[in-house]
């Protein structure tokens, strides 16, 4: 959460503070006010439900891309990371139910690792996060391609798949819950304790000017590999979710990474690092989804969601500049 | 509204334009209808007709070998190609980048293994799906004394000069899968091709479903000419049908993508009566799409893959399988050591292109296999049956 409390609530109303969640806030209650006009079915708890449940490996991934982001660095290798943990799982497990829990820590620990090297590799060898990032994509997806042969292998049980796609049956009042979801919640929570712990405010301090913080006795380079080790350990959960949710495939992470980043823009959070929540770029997530489902309502092409994202970015960065330049 | 999404997505897809006299006569105001939009820019009505005509035709040769088939064959002399055996064989190969392709290219490894009698070698260059690695690769091969060139090109128009450069080095050139714009090659084969595939599936899932019911089209990508053909007979099928298409989505062969998008269309539609697909791949995603959401399966196509085939079976779905057999990947190895023996092969070869249904679902299911391999491989008398495809 934010590292400096406001000492007084401001009277007038537009001096929203830079990096809250408030804009974030305001935009999804345009977005569901407008999703209860067109199709007021799908604020119905089940389907509600169902669209969270889908949502959460995106919602994760933006906190994953959070950590790395406000502690001043970027993280493009998380697609590709999903896809290679996708096939990989599908590959190792084979059908065989007894290897689903194995496999989901050896996931993990995969998430981990090359979390760890690209924060290594960006902060010992000073390498620019986007180029490490960049190269650890390229990596991957090469990785995988040489190693299934350009086609995925294998199957994904049914118990590796429930995570992604089953749900509690029968809850009162909300009906189906799906696994994702209640995983996503469980997560965000967590996501939201680190961010207030003392880690949280170090990794914020060091996103925001990284020579004070290294002055202040503050080891950056240790604090930005573990942002790199969280997003790392997001993505391998988003994989295994995703991996549940629609089956082993080869374009399992395709463009997630700039889903995150956008959904991180979105929730209000600086690019360079130093201001803005875990809540707010989780929320951007949701918004983005819901902005996508919406458009689905109204029948517009799925071919402009990129159109989209990519205008987000832009106008979202724009903002976001012109309101810190007088910082 | 849903016409006009078709609409919309089908001009930002940027290959459905003009071209009004490709379009079958009369169905350019029934399309407008029908939410099928306009007609591919790739449909050519004699192709169309000559393929529907086809998918009745009687095939020579063996019936239990459709492989070695020919349906209205035209057989052409090679007595100029005649030599002595053993045979090198090469081979450029498009790529190896789908489980399609994979299981056509061990289907292949296996009926050289089976001939290896005759052939002392058989040399593989994967393009990697890039042109000019084929193109240099074809160049390459003519280089390395081999007997006969079987080639499976990557794009019709680029690899057309190399198969060209090819004929005249004066081996003889086998081409299949996809063709090239030259007839130099001794023979051509495919099967029956995207026309019948599209109709096939489109004709089930019209004729299933309840009258004027709502029906998904699933595409993979648009532009590519064999994709282009099987929804274009789809749409002249749906417009006939005058069923209300009321989606045509691409899906990029993603299955998160295809489950979101069936989603989305359920929560917008309530139901889906019938889905259409142009291939097979997603097809497992669009049926879970419908199990996640608590909905019948309506009645829907997918391919001859064994995740598909299975589900099938287990849920007893309403389903039809229209193939693009990979036993395709057999024939060239037949042909070549045909015509290096001077006999006659048809030219062009066109293999039957058979279709599962209901009643003969369980002649192709095999459970042992794996979710991704195609059942219709015609593989099961090769060397190395079932382990090599595993």
């Amino acid at each position: 959460m934010q590292t400096v409390q406001p000492r007084s609530l401001p009277l007038r109303l537009p001096r929203v503070r830079p990096g809250g969640v408030l804009p974030i806030l305001a935009i999804l209650a345009v977005l569901l006010v407008l999703v209860a006009i067109r199709q007021p079915d799908f604020l119905a708890p089940s389907s509600l439900m169902s669209f969270l449940g889908r949502s959460a490996p995106i919602i994760l991934l933006a906190a994953g891309q959070y950590f790395v982001i406000v502690s001043g660095e970027f993280d493009l290798s998380v697609g590709s990371l999903v896809t290679a943990q996708v096939v990989v799982a599908a590959r190792l497990i084979d059908g065989d139910p007894a290897r689903t829990w194995p496999v989901v820590l050896l996931l993990l620990a995969f998430g981990a690792v090359v979390g760890l090297v690209n924060g290594l590799i960006t902060t010992r060898l000073r390498v620019p996060s986007f180029i490490t990032t960049l190269g650890m994509f390229l990596i991957l997806v090469g990785a995988v391609y040489l190693w299934s042969d350009g086609a995925p292998k294998g199957q994904l049980s049914e118990e590796f798949r429930r995570f992604g796609r089953r749900a509690v049956e029968d809850v009162p009042l909300l009906g189906r819950v799906p696994y994702a979801l209640m995983v996503l919640v469980v997560l965000a929570v967590a996501a939201v304790l680190l961010m207030r712990s003392d880690f949280g405010r170090t990794l914020v301090a060091v996103g925001d000017n990284p020579r004070t913080a290294e002055l202040s006795g503050v080891r950056v380079w240790r604090t930005r590999t573990i942002a790199f080790i969280l997003s790392g350990l997001a993505a391998a959960v988003a994989a295994i979710l995703l991996g549940g949710y629609s089956g082993v495939s080869f374009q399992a992470g395709a463009g997630l990474e700039f889903g995150a980043i956008t959904a991180v823009v979105l929730g209000g959070v600086a690019l360079g690092g130093g201001r803005g929540a875990v809540v707010g770029a989780m929320l951007g997530a949701l918004t983005l989804e819901l902005l996508f489902a919406l458009m689905n309502f109204y029948g517009v092409s799925g071919a402009l969601r990129s159109t989209v994202q990519g205008a987000i970015i832009l106008l979202a960065v724009a903002v976001s500049a012109t309101r810190s330049s007088s910082r | 509204m849903a016409a006009l999404a078709a609409v919309t997505l089908l001009s930002l897809a940027a290959c459905a334009t003009d071209e009004p006299a490709a379009s079958p006569s009369g169905s350019a105001s029934a399309a407008a209808g029908s939410g099928t939009g306009d007609q591919s820019k790739f449909f050519v009505q004699a192709d169309y007709d000559a393929e529907l005509g086809l998918l009745d035709a009687a095939a020579t040769g063996p019936a239990d070998k459709p492989w070695e088939q020919v349906l209205n064959p035209t057989m052409v002399d090679t007595a100029k190609f005649k030599k002595n055996g053993p045979h090198k064989i090469c081979f450029s190969n498009a790529a190896l980048n789908n489980p399609w392709r994979q299981v056509g290219f061990k289907t292949m490894q296996a009926e050289v293994e089976a001939q290896k009698s005759r052939i002392k070698e058989f040399v593989h260059v994967d393009a990697e799906g890039k042109d000019q690695k084929q193109i240099a690769d074809i160049n390459d091969l003519l280089g390395k004394g081999c007997d006969a060139l079987i080639v499976s090109p990557n794009t019709t128009a680029t690899l057309t000069p190399a198969v060209e450069a090819a004929c005249q080095a004066g081996l003889p050139v086998v081409v299949f899968d996809r063709g090239v714009n030259t007839k130099c090659p001794v023979t051509f084969i495919n099967p029956i091709g995207g026309y019948g595939f599209g109709h096939v599936g489109a004709e089930f899932v019209s004729q299933k479903m309840k009258p004027g019911g709502k029906v998904l089209a699933l595409r993979i990508l648009p532009g590519v000419d064999v994709l282009e053909t099987r929804w274009s007979a789809a749409k002249v099928a749906f417009d006939k049908a005058k069923v209300d298409v009321v989606g045509v989505e691409f899906t990029d062969g993603d299955p998160a993508k295809t489950k979101k998008i069936v989603d989305d269309y359920i929560q917008r539609y309530g139901t889906i009566d019938g889905v259409w697909m142009d291939a097979g791949a997603v097809a497992v995603a669009a049926v879970e799409a419908f199990q996640d959401a608590g909905k019948r399966v309506p009645p829907m196509n997918g391919e001859d893959q064994l995740d598909f085939l299975k589900i099938w079976k287990d849920k007893n779905l309403t389903a039809i399988a229209p193939t693009y057999p990979t036993y395709q990947w057999r024939t060239p190895i037949i042909a070549a050591l045909r015509i290096l023996d001077g006999e006659q092969v048809s030219n062009p070869w066109k293999l039957p292109q058979p279709t599962i249904t209901q009643d003969n679902l369980d002649r192709y299911l095999d459970p042992n296999m794996p979710p991704l391999h195609y059942a219709m491989c015609g593989c099961t008398d090769l060397p190395g049956y079932p382990q090599r495809w595993k």
